[in-house]
């Protein structure tokens, strides 16, 4: 893990990423890089490997052909052990949260710490509670995963992201399940850390209002292919039909709402269709 | 015809060559490869003590009265058998050899597959569900290292230590029933128990027995943990298979180990 990148270069690249879960293909081609210091989003209906996408650029996925770089290293081609240190530079919120169940919350944040760093224990403390204290939850240090909503619990999860400063943060459908009161904080949350800490974030995500109000760079991901790039604005006025359904959320158009099946007439057994 | 039904029955088989042997083999080849990275893999003390008494210590109390009854029922039928011909003072012998030879490795780990076994495996591919052990890797920590490894040695450290204890309870429970309750002579019982004894053939044999038990039952239960299917049902599934697979895994290798041991 040798190569570094330039202040401009874009963090991650992936260049022409095949991915196919058994016989199922997911991505057909997937080209897009992302540039450091923004905040990106991808954004898609349901079901089209937005939680995929990321776990390829975590090298928790390889892709079937193609390349991923990250940070200027293409993961495929990592070690176990290189892997493992170029994701100490990267942070990924699960959709779920993902805390030990077996840890408090205190635990949860300090964990890559403690496994990470030599730091004395009064300065994991400090450190860990500084985390809590940006999202609301240092008064729920002691509190066990299963003590926690899910809105809280993800909230741990994403003071425990970014306990070792990353580069590029991830995060996986990060509104979904929050009330508005948490929301609007974790709006400014995700805008606040991206300045303060110099991250590259990249939210994955379909609450399209949320998404556009915070996001430097927008892509738009269908049926296995990027159909969109460029900013909020842009999108927003893209004349594209399947964009544009996505974008303002209708039910008729190119992108159909119902998966897949046989015949109407034919599931309810109906004679002849008049 | 008959050619397209010849064709359909060669593929069919094919088919289960394909999915059942080299399913198998691709399998076990991961396993391999998956307890090597395991074995070699540093983690702290610490861990290795919680994981001890996670799958060592609490399958202490199943043990021990197990190892008691066995006991028991093992003073009983020997005596049964032998005061027929007048030779019940040989029962610390029969209970002794039996013992430490087969029963003490081979039931221990028996109990330690459906005790400590089962509850690594759901454990294990609980964490796999919830994203927990993805989560550990995406923040650099290589799950093998921190959640695997030392779930691994502890079941490796345990199985001997609790075969001593269940072969120790088990005798105890035999002196209890055959001197006690049926009146065998305390004297000839752990004389003749002493005389023919031998430490290294026996209980050494039956200590490498459990050593090899307890390598062979953990590896099974933390890998059908780790390569679960991602749901309750995989769980469920990977947990039965852990208990099937380490029980005839046990039986099978107790033959060809007491076959290289005892055998001629």
């Amino acid at each position: 893990m040798k190569s570094e990148l330039n202040a401009e270069d874009p963090v991650v690249v992936l260049k022409d990423v095949v991915f196919s879960r058994g016989e199922k293909l997911i991505f057909k081609g997937i080209n897009l890089s992302i540039q450091p210091g923004k905040i990106t989003a991808i954004m898609g209906p349901s079901g089209t490997g937005k939680t995929t996408l990321l776990q390829l650029m975590g090298g928790l996925l390889t892709p079937s052909s193609g390349e991923v770089k990250v940070l200027g290293n293409t993961v495929a081609d990592l070690s176990r052990g290189d892997l493992f240190s170029l994701r100490q530079r990267m942070g990924l919120l699960f959709q779920s949260g993902a805390l030990f169940t077996d840890m408090t919350v205190f635990e949860n944040v300090a964990f890559a710490l403690r496994e990470h760093t030599q730091l004395p224990e009064s300065m994991i403390r400090d450190i860990v509670l500084m985390k809590l204290q940006a999202v609301g939850l240092r008064g729920a240090r002691n509190l066990y995963p299963s003590e926690l909503s899910g809105g809280m619990a993800r909230r741990v999860a994403l003071a425990r992201a970014v306990a070792l400063d990353p580069e590029i943060l991830m995060y996986d459908e990060p509104f979904t399940g929050q009330d508005p009161i948490s929301m609007g904080v974790l709006i400014k949350l995700i805008k606040t850390l991206n300045q303060a800490m110099g991250l590259t974030s990249i939210i994955v995500s379909h609450d399209v209002h949320e998404v556009c109000s915070i996001a430097d760079d927008v892509f738009i991901l269908s049926d296995g292919l990027i159909i969109a790039h460029g900013t909020p604005e842009e999108i927003l006025k893209d004349p594209d039909p399947k964009t544009r359904q996505f974008m303002l959320g209708e039910p008729d158009g190119p992108v159909a709402f119902d998966y897949p099946a046989p015949d109407l007439y034919f599931d309810f057994d109906l004679k002849d269709k008049t | 015809m008959l050619l397209k039904i010849f064709i359909k029955i060669l593929e069919s088989w094919g088919r289960y060559f394909r999915i059942n042997f080299l399913g198998f083999c691709q399998d076990f080849g991961a396993s391999g490869v998956f307890v090597l990275r395991t074995i070699f893999g540093l983690f702290g003390f610490r861990y290795l003590i919680n994981q001890i008494y996670a799958v060592g210590v609490l399958s202490l109390i199943i043990i021990a009265v197990s190892g008691l009854f066995i006991g028991f029922v093992l003073g009983l039928q020997g005596f049964y058998t032998l005061s027929r011909f007048g030779a019940d003072q040989f029962l610390g012998q029969l209970l002794a050899l039996s013992i430490t030879r087969e029963l003490g490795p081979v039931v221990t780990a028996l109990l330690f597959a459906g005790r400590a076994g089962s509850a690594l495996t759901s454990e294990i591919g609980l964490m796999k569900t919830t994203e927990q052990l993805s989560s550990m890797s995406m923040m650099g920590v290589d799950p093998l290292r921190r959640v695997i490894a030392p779930r691994f040695w502890a079941g490796v450290i345990s199985m001997p230590l609790l075969t001593l204890i269940f072969s120790a309870v088990a005798i105890l429970g035999g002196y209890f029933v055959t001197v006690h309750w049926l009146g065998v002579n305390a004297g000839s019982f752990w004389s003749n128990m002493q005389a023919s004894v031998n430490f290294r053939d026996d209980v050494l044999n039956g200590l490498i027995k459990s050593l090899v038990f307890g390598f062979v039952v953990t590896w099974i239960s933390v890998y059908q943990g780790y390569t679960c299917h991602p749901t309750s049902q995989g769980i469920a599934i990977a947990t039965t298979k852990t208990v099937v697979y380490s029980s005839l895994a046990i039986l099978g290798l107790d033959f060809f180990l007491t076959a290289l041991m005892f055998g001629k």
